[in-house]
């Protein structure tokens, strides 16, 4: 194997390789996505199997013990066709579930309950837009399994390692399968992909979108051809991509290492790499010759699935407004920018507190303000959000409003924005005890101007001899007065209407 | 054994029922009666993996006390039975006849089990049987064969063999078996009892270790028709442990047993009185034809003409869905793992499996995994299934003409153990009731004569779900014929001072 030892060359986020006149690179996606239903794939036991200590999330069922047998989760099946929906696919009438048999010690049964050649759904698509363009990327298929369970080696790698311990307490979570077909051309489609999928995931509420923890995975197929060659070149899988970074990194440098390859007259070897986050590199794993024949056949124990057309109707009904649907409405209904849309709707949960906030009253304009400028920091830097932060959403449209009316001044706002976002209180009563309300009577602001060109008469010579530069003392000087509570910008209009009436 | 107890060996559950009911008997005395039988016979028998003489003391004394304190108790609470030992009764050893799972205590218990277990039966042991009931005359378990008791020296068929053999040894009044391609009834045939095999999905498989998922079934074995029926009707029914369960309600058998036959039309399959029966196999199913013709059914010759592609057919599917279903005894979770000592994972899954399985399981396992293999699954499981729907097919085109189909069970009696040495001669054991498995149909073995003073089984088949239709005209001929009350005698080797 010699491309285990080959060195691939450094790459960098960003730094795409010049590859693109020689070759055009070829990649799909495979996304594995833990679905978040109550219970597992075919027993009663939780899905949410986090925090739980080593075996403690299994039964009869999910152990494979001797005389079990799996019984289906409707919800998964749901889910499955929710995602499938989403994604433009067709919903068979038919469906079925097949054994996928191999030996792994975390796999119990000595077989994985999955879907072969009669999946819940078939034939879909996801499109983007990436700078400026569109991509339309097909989905083979969405289909339904087991996922298995976890091993721990004392090692590296199984079969060096002293010894391993399972746990069990993953096996039989509902694991749905997105096979993507090879549309992308680039590893930051790849990315981008990805994250529209994630995206979509959460919005439907059937994934948590983590893929640092692996409850979503991504394996890619990249190869590589001549640029407008409609044959395939030859299909490495790359697994272990445990980022967003990751994939985008892992497929650059798959792409950069089979361009190498091929300059020199070589041809990559079909075979399964991982990616190696500290080396920033790809290894290989497992050779083709070794592929396992998994002898798919049908699963005696589950009935095949009939699956209603009123059942895919009423799934279609409670289908909720997708990511793009929801960003071109926030143009057309808010007037955001296209930019701005898409930020707010980057998950659902952004989306439905900027509505949130809309609703309560602020306006749209400055709702999004808010939301994308100093709230997103004070959620990214202390790591909680609007909603759970002591200001919520509701002290929010109360504070934005009080800056709209001109109640109180930008800077006064950032500042008690902060205070309450994460100490919590009660806005007006800090807003009087404060004494931070603008002075926004007009004779008192009057009679501060007043005395400050009375106080200041060089400076009004100097503004009256032309000096431009000079009524900014003077602006200064009313806002000393009014410790910062009024509005500079009526303040110099004040001043210019008392100096020229002089 | 007591006064009460003598001579019970050949009564009815019904009639055990009533004597435990009046109090002219109790469970505990019963319970007693059969263990103590099973140890009589044991030495000649071989036909327990594990016996359960303290847990069904306990359970015989508590249905006792649930009598006594005259609480409403089931008709079957108090009755001894033996499990065939791929049923899985919680905390209770479970080996399936497998040097595998030597030591293996099973976590939980079979729905079917519970449901007896909620009755008020009494577990004694488990009984042996071929390695995960893969064979046709126990002598595949991995400890050592079970005898007839009608001649010790010959095999009780297989793979339910010793839930047949202490049935026909009268030391138990039932036991439970199954049925993959002939496992209850060609033992209940060649041991000389009554074994049931309900429609496919009518009683639950959760908690009975796999053979071949497609086919398995759990039945009853008892000495009466009656009692089948009454075991039938407590398991079946839906369960949502096992998906495969029907949930078509389940008819009760026990009204319409003593229906009789007058009127109804019974098909003989000319496939199954085929030249392979045995002269006196063939005799006492033409007496058992013409005895039905007496009682006023309507006999007719009917073909299904695919009958002898149903042992290839199964000799597909049923290695492909074992190869798949045994692949969990890895020695990782559970069962002997091999060697003892700590070793890469290749070696200990085949130290495991090499050691823990038996040839004859081995075998099937190959022959499945060749079977689903790339390039040959189309050449072998595709056609399979196909002929599997074509049996299937030919059995509902019968079944518009007639009520139910009578046939041999097995082709001869019982044989010597060791004699059939070699694979294909034991797997032409089932060639007529393997098709029956294929369908999914219920179909019954009641004893029907004798060759040479070995038992010979008279088959009833029926439609999907004419269960009680088959227990009906099993009842019919067994009320009509006298074989009931035949009784194989205590070897002399075995020197007993009481009369059983
Ligand atoms: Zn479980």
């Amino acid at each position: 194997m010699a491309s285990q030892v080959t060195a691939g060359p450094a790459v960098e986020d960003g730094g795409a390789p010049g590859i693109s006149a020689k070759y055009e690179a070829v990649i799909g996606l495979e996304v594995h996505a833990q679905l978040l239903t109550e219970s597992k794939m075919f027993c009663g036991c939780r899905a949410d199997y986090a925090q739980m200590p080593p075996n403690t999330n299994v039964c009869p069922v999910c152990m494979g013990l001797p005389g079990a047998l799996p019984v289906m989760n409707r919800k998964a099946v749901e889910y499955t066709i929710l995602t499938a929906l989403a994604l433009n696919c067709t919903i068979p009438e038919e469906s079925k579930f097949d054994r996928k048999n191999y030996f792994y010690p975390d796999l119990p049964k000595g077989y994985q309950i999955s879907q072969y050649d009669m999946p819940l759904s078939l034939n879909g698509h996801l499109s983007f837009e990436l700078e400026g363009r569109r991509v339309r990327a097909g989905i083979t298929r969405v289909h339904l399994e087991e996922d298995t369970g976890t091993l721990q080696h004392a090692g590296s790698v199984l079969h060096t390692a002293a010894s391993s311990a399972i746990d069990y307490n993953r096996c039989g979570v509902p694991l749905m399968e997105i096979v993507g077909e090879p549309d992308l051309r680039s590893a930051e489609e790849a990315r981008e992909y990805l994250v529209r999928l994630r995206q979509i995931l959460t919005y439907l509420g059937v994934n948590d979108g983590n893929l640092e923890t692996g409850s979503m995975r991504c394996d890619a197929n990249v190869s590589l051809r001549p640029p407008g060659d409609s044959q395939l070149g030859v299909k490495v899988e790359i697994k272990n991509m445990n980022s967003f970074r990751a994939v985008h990194r892992a497929i650059q440098y798959e792409i950069a290492r089979q361009a190498g390859l091929l300059d020199m007259g070589e041809k990559p070897l079909q075979e399964t790499r991982g990616w190696v986050e500290t080396e920033s590199r790809t290894v290989s794993q497992r050779t083709k010759e070794y592929a396992a024949d998994y002898r798919y056949f049908p699963e005696p124990d589950l009935p095949p699935l009939q699956i209603s057309r009123q059942l895919v109707e009423e799934i279609t009904s409670q289908m909720p407004e997708l990511p793009e649907q929801k960003a071109a409405r926030l143009v057309t209904q808010f007037g955001l920018s296209s930019y701005e849309a898409g930020v707010l709707t980057a998950t659902r949960a952004s989306a439905d507190t900027f509505e949130a906030v809309v609703a309560g009253g602020l306006p749209p304009q400055a709702a999004s303000r808010w939301l994308l400028g100093d709230v997103a920091k004070l959620e990214t830097e202390h790591r909680t959000r609007l909603a759970e932060s002591g200001l919520g959403v509701a002290g929010l449209v109360r504070l934005g409003n009080l800056v709209e009316k001109g109640s109180i001044n930008g800077t006064t706002a950032k500042a008690l924005l902060e205070e309450l976002f994460l100490s919590g209180g009660d806005l007006d009563d800090l807003v009087q005890s404060r004494g931070l309300s603008m002075v926004s009577d007009a004779a008192e602001l009057r009679r501060m101007a007043e005395e400050v060109i009375a106080a200041n008469p060089k400076s009004v010579a100097d503004f009256q001899g032309g000096k431009e530069a000079a009524l900014q003392s003077l602006v200064g000087g009313v806002m000393k007065l009014t410790r910062g509570r009024a509005d500079a910008r009526a303040v110099t209009q004040l001043l210019r209407e008392l100096l020229s009436a002089e | 054994m007591t006064a009460a107890v003598a001579g019970t060996g050949n009564w009815s559950i019904t009639r055990l029922a009533q004597a435990l009911e009046k109090k002219e008997l109790s469970s505990e005395e019963l319970t007693g009666a059969a263990l103590d039988s099973i140890d009589t016979w044991e030495p000649a028998l071989h036909a327990y993996l594990s016996q359960m003489r303290e847990h069904a003391l306990d359970s015989a004394r508590a249905s006792d006390r649930a009598r006594l304190a005259d609480e409403k108790v089931s008709l079957l609470s108090g009755i001894p039975i033996a499990l065939k030992d791929v049923l899985c009764l919680e905390n209770q050893p479970v080996t399936a006849g497998s040097r595998l799972l030597e030591g293996f205590t099973s976590p939980y218990t079979a729905t079917a089990v519970a449901r007896l277990k909620a009755a008020g039966m009494v577990f004694v042991g488990k009984t042996n049987c071929d390695e995960f009931a893969m064979g046709s005359s126990t002598e595949n378990s991995g400890y050592g064969p079970t005898g007839n008791p009608w001649d010790p020296a010959c095999s009780p068929g297989g793979s339910s063999g010793g839930s047949a053999a202490t049935v026909a040894a009268r030391s138990v009044p039932c036991s439970l078996g199954t049925d993959t391609g002939g496992s209850i009834r060609q033992p209940a045939s060649l041991c000389g009892v009554v074994g049931f095999k309900p429609t496919y999905g009518r009683v639950s498989r959760y908690g009975l270790i796999a053979f071949a998922s497609s086919l398995d079934q759990i039945g009853p074995f008892t000495r009466r028709v009656e009692d089948a029926a009454l075991l039938y009707r407590e398991m079946a029914g839906a369960d949502p442990m096992d998906s495969t369960t029907l949930s078509d309600p389940v008819e009760d058998p026990v009204p319409q047993l003593s229906a009789g036959v007058a009127g109804l039309r019974l098909g003989v399959p000319r496939e199954y009185m085929g030249s392979a029966l045995s002269p006196g196999v063939r005799a006492a199913v033409e007496a058992a034809i013409a005895l039905y013709q007496e009682q006023g059914a309507i006999i007719e010759e009917v073909s299904l003409p695919s009958t002898d592609l149903g042992l290839s057919t199964y000799y597909v599917i049923a290695p492909a869905e074992c190869s798949s279903n045994l692949a969990r005894f890895d020695g990782v979770r559970y069962g002997n793992r091999l060697p003892s000592e700590l070793a890469p994972l290749t070696e200990m899954y085949l130290e495991t499996r090499r050691k823990g399985f038996g040839p004859e399981v081995k075998r099937r396992i190959m022959l499945g995994t060749y079977v689903l293999s790339h390039g040959y699954y189309d050449a072998y499981y595709r056609k399979a299934q196909q002929v599997r729907s074509l049996i299937a097919n030919e059995f509902s085109t019968v079944f518009s003409k007639v009520d139910a189909l009578i046939a041999p069970t097995s082709p001869s009696v019982a044989f010597p153990l060791g004699a059939k040495s070699d694979a294909l001669s034991m797997y032409m054991c089932d060639v007529l009731t393997v098709p029956v498995n294929l369908a999914g149909l219920p179909g019954i073995s009641i004893p029907c004569g004798f060759e040479d003073g070995l038992p010979v089984g008279l088959q009833v088949i029926g439609p999907r779900l004419a269960d009680a239709m088959v227990l009906r005209v099993a009842h019919a001929y067994e009320e009509a014929s006298g074989w009931k009350d035949e009784a194989p005698k205590l070897p002399h080797t075995l020197t007993t001072g009481e009369a059983l």
